[in-house]
């Protein structure tokens, strides 16, 4: 089997869903598939789904590791919060726009450096470590924004929510580069096999010499950092950062995107790629319940319902029951290699 | 006044799991007022019986007999209500309760519908008095030591079985003084004319307390003997598998030319930790084969976790190469090329997700560190040459390593830490639950690896295996180094008869 069909494999009931998805939608409503140009820029609610998925998009990126290592980060709303809040406060003051991109950043991978210590140093569960920074981290941006919502007038950071690069919207190029960084940062290095071997089995990697806890940090520390661009994104799109609402349950959706792209929540064996397609349905399913008309009171139970038939549709029992043939042919196949490798 | 039936009494049981045979035609019989002692070497089987006495497993074969009626218990609930009670290691009872509580919990004695809490108050009293426990019943569980709970443990299921007793290492974490407690209570018992079970790896204890004792080992039935005709000589013999009379010097033992080989070029001194190994000695040369021995419990595998640094010693020094080193974690041990294969293999070895290839590379690649990745073209490369070479079947480097069985685990470990080229490599258990043609392999590769100069510290409870790979052999008693065996005393027997010996001494 080649690198590509074998990945096609990987990717198929991922693509498969968004693909019936955005059908479906584009039957309820005429003129969903529509992309056109004005002013030099790309139009349509495809180009929109990809721009309002990217806070969804780059958690989902830290997220997927996190979850690979056998934990959750469920601070990362909160992160998008503190990171805005830092943003919009140095902006306000005046800093440079690099200096305002350094120290989000830095503050992201702060916040992720915590949850790090939370769970490797300390060994907290990692649901319960994250849970205080995502408590805490909203009372932490309140106290940067002084309790209001946090308003700025600066077209260059602005840009990084509604401008656009050659027609196409810079937040796409945010999360997308992003994801790719991270994505050729974990398979060009040996940093994704460790990661889920640490995931997979954390004491038998140890013992095999695997620095457990360096892995856990670097992971919680990328959730953290894609979490400040997001927070910047997001800080940016409403030129102003609201310590209450920035980001808030987003890091449910980052879960949720990873479960839907088909990473076990125990660990192990992860996908970016698939994470992010999972990423995409959640933001096509948000974008197309509002352009299909319904009333928005429907809208969450509608997202839930479709999430469901989406994560029945992959669960293994229905997997098994679609591919019956081939799943006896395989398990046939392995007892017969379990023979011939106890005889 | 003997009943004419034995109180228990289980013949012909047998049991395997996904094909391997756990158990095989295994007998056992009880009698009303005796302690039992059930003993053999991790993976004898012991846990195995007791769960399918207790009801927890299925038995495939085999009938068991209670008072001289055929029973079945089919899971927990029904060996408890047919008089088959069971205290585990880990105390089973809730420690968020009183006393009381956990006494009459799931059968709290009633009144108009509501719990009686003067009742079970006061039976609980009673109840405990004759264990000669006097405590405060209304307090909560967890203020009481393990020693206690214990107690409270035992009265709870004698209280609600009342003619079998199982305990599953009673006195692993209790002090000496908990330990007598416990045995009065034992004793007392027995008097009442309870059958006690009793699993536990002190021999010592067993003299103490036991009438008779039944040996298994590798799911057999070894033998079953009153305790009172068995010298302890023989009981180590049983349990390690090997009469004394029969054996046969099967290893011609080398030359006294070990000190030869050159200098020893790692060396650990008064190397120790509190609580797990007794500080110990252990010159290491290059291409030499040192064995340890020693019962389960004797501090064997605790002394790979020293020299491999899993455990942080708390005492001595190592060296290597006259240069003084600090072991304090695996990496660091990786550092100074040792390998460690563990004795669980499926908990501390394998990766199971991951593919063969991915396992034989992983000691490499976190050696390396990330930031210098294995190519894809050199990993298939190194895992096939180590398929080929040790014979890992099916030999598929791509599929996950928990669908192969034991023998061909094993070997991809091995591999794991062979492509590291360690110049100290520390089996564990190397050939437990693998097939012969396995274990043959993996003994001539041991052979082979020394030959080839590497070190290579091997931890088994196969004496045979040992006399015959081992230069020197270690024998432990007691978590305690106790005697050093080469050359001419290197065999079978004199193991064997160096475990004992500080047995019989410290009894004395």
């Amino acid at each position: 089997m080649t690198w590509f069909t074998r990945r096609l494999r990987r990717l198929a009931p991922q693509l498969v869903a968004l693909a019936i998805i955005l059908g479906i939608i584009s039957l309820i409503a005429p003129g969903f598939l529509t992309i056109s140009v004005q002013n030099g820029r790309l139009y349509g609610s495809l180009i929109d789904i990809l721009v309002r998925a990217a806070p969804v998009a780059l958690l989902t990126v830290g997220m997927t590791l996190v979850i690979a290592t056998r934990g959750i980060d469920l601070s990362i709303g909160a992160v998008i919060a503190i990171c805005g809040a830092v943003a919009a406060t140095l902006i306000s003051d005046g800093y440079s726009l690099p200096v305002v991109i350094a120290v989000s950043l830095g503050v992201g991978i702060v916040c992720g450096l915590w949850n790090g210590i939370l769970v490797a140093v300390l060994d907290i569960q990692p649901i319960i470590a994250t849970l205080i920074l995502m408590v805490a981290g909203r009372g932490i941006a309140q106290l940067i924004t002084e309790g209001v919502i946090l308003t700025f007038n600066d077209d260059t950071f602005a840009a990084l929510g509604s401008g656009s690069l050659a027609g196409i919207p810079i937040p796409i190029y945010l999360w997308v580069g992003t994801a790719l960084i991270i994505g050729l940062l974990m398979r060009r290095t040996a940093l994704g096999f460790l990661i889920e071997a640490t995931g997979i089995n954390r004491r038998a990697a140890s013992l095999a010499g695997v620095r457990a806890r360096f892995l856990l940090f670097s992971a919680y520390a990328i959730s953290g950092l894609c979490a400040a661009i997001a927070g910047m994104i997001v800080t940016a799109d409403i030129r102003g950062a609201d310590a209450n609402n920035a980001g808030l349950w987003l890091e449910l959706d980052a879960i949720l995107a990873v479960v839907v792209g088909g990473t076990s929540l125990n660990g192990g064996r992860f996908s970016i790629t698939a994470s992010l397609i999972g990423a995409l349905i959640i933001q096509s399913i948000n974008t197309g319940i509002l352009v299909s008309g319904f009333p928005p009171e429907f809208n969450l139970i509608i997202k839930a319902g479709i999430i469901i038939v989406v994560l029945t549709l992959q669960s293994p029992a229905i997997m098994t029951l679609f591919g019956f043939i081939k799943a006896t042919r395989r398990s046939g196949k392995l007892n017969h290699g379990t023979k011939e490798a106890t005889r | 006044m003997s009943a004419p039936h034995a109180l228990l009494e289980a013949r012909g049981i047998g049991k395997s799991f996904f094909g391997i045979s756990a158990l095989e035609d295994v007998d056992f019989t009880l009698q009303q007022g005796e302690i039992h002692a059930l003993l053999g070497e991790n993976g004898a089987g012991k846990s195995t019986l007791i769960k399918i006495l207790t009801g927890v497993y299925r038995r495939d074969r085999g009938t068991i007999y209670l008072e001289g009626n055929e029973v079945s218990p089919d899971d927990v609930a029904a060996a408890q209500a047919l008089g088959i009670g069971t205290v585990y290691q880990e105390v089973n009872l809730l420690e968020n309760l009183t006393v009381a509580e956990n006494l009459f919990l799931g059968r709290q004695p009633r009144r108009f519908g509501m719990i009686d809490r003067r009742t079970m108050r006061e039976r609980s009293r009673t109840l405990l008095e004759r264990y000669g426990l006097n405590i405060d019943v209304d307090a909560l569980l967890s203020s009481y030591s393990v020693a206690f709970r214990q107690i409270i443990a035992i009265a709870r299921a004698v209280d609600l079985s009342g003619k079998v007793l199982v305990l599953d290492e009673p006195t692993a974490s209790l002090d000496a003084n908990e330990v007598k407690g416990l045995f009065t209570v034992l004793r007392q018992l027995r008097e009442d004319g309870v059958g006690i079970v009793i699993i536990t790896h002190f021999l010592d204890q067993v003299y103490e307390i036991a009438d008779r004792v039944t040996v298994l080992r590798n799911g057999r039935l070894v033998g079953s003997r009153a305790i009172s005709e068995l010298p302890r000589l023989d009981l180590i013999s049983m349990m390690l598998g090997r009469e004394l009379q029969h054996i046969t010097r099967d290893h011609q033992a080398e030359p006294e030319t070990i000190d030869d080989r050159g200098a020893p070029s790692i060396q650990f001194q008064n190397y120790g930790k509190k609580g797990s190994v007794a500080p110990f000695d252990l010159d290491i040369r290059p291409g030499e084969v040192v064995g340890i021995a020693g019962l389960l419990g004797s501090g064997r595998s605790e002394t790979a976790f020293l020299l491999f640094g899993i455990d942080r010693a708390d005492s001595g020094t190592a060296t290597i190469d006259g240069q003084q080193v600090s072991i304090a974690s695996p990496e660091a041990a990786i550092a100074n090329r040792f390998g460690f294969c563990p004795e669980e293999r499926k908990t501390d070895g394998i990766v199971g997700d991951l593919s063969v290839a991915d396992n034989i590379v992983l000691a490499l690649q976190a050696q390396r560190g990330w930031m210098r990745p294995i190519s894809s073209a050199q990993k298939r490369e190194l895992a096939d040459s180590f398929i080929k070479s040790l014979d890992i079947r099916p030999a598929d480097r791509e599929r996950p390593i928990k669908f192969l069985s034991g023998g061909n685990q094993q070997k991809a470990i091995l591999a794991r830490w062979l492509v590291t080229e360690p110049r100290l490599l520390i089996l564990d258990e190397p050939t437990r639950g693998i097939d012969i043609g396995a274990h043959a392999e993996i003994l001539k590769m041991i052979e082979r690896l020394c030959a080839e100069g590497m070190s290579l510290v091997v931890i088994s409870s196969e004496l045979e295996e040992l006399t015959a790979v081992a230069h020197r052999v270690i024998v432990l008693s007691d978590r305690r180094h106790v005697a050093e065996l080469s050359g001419r005393q290197l065999t079978t027997d004199g193991i064997i008869r160096a475990i004992a010996g500080t047995g019989e001494t410290e009894a004395a």
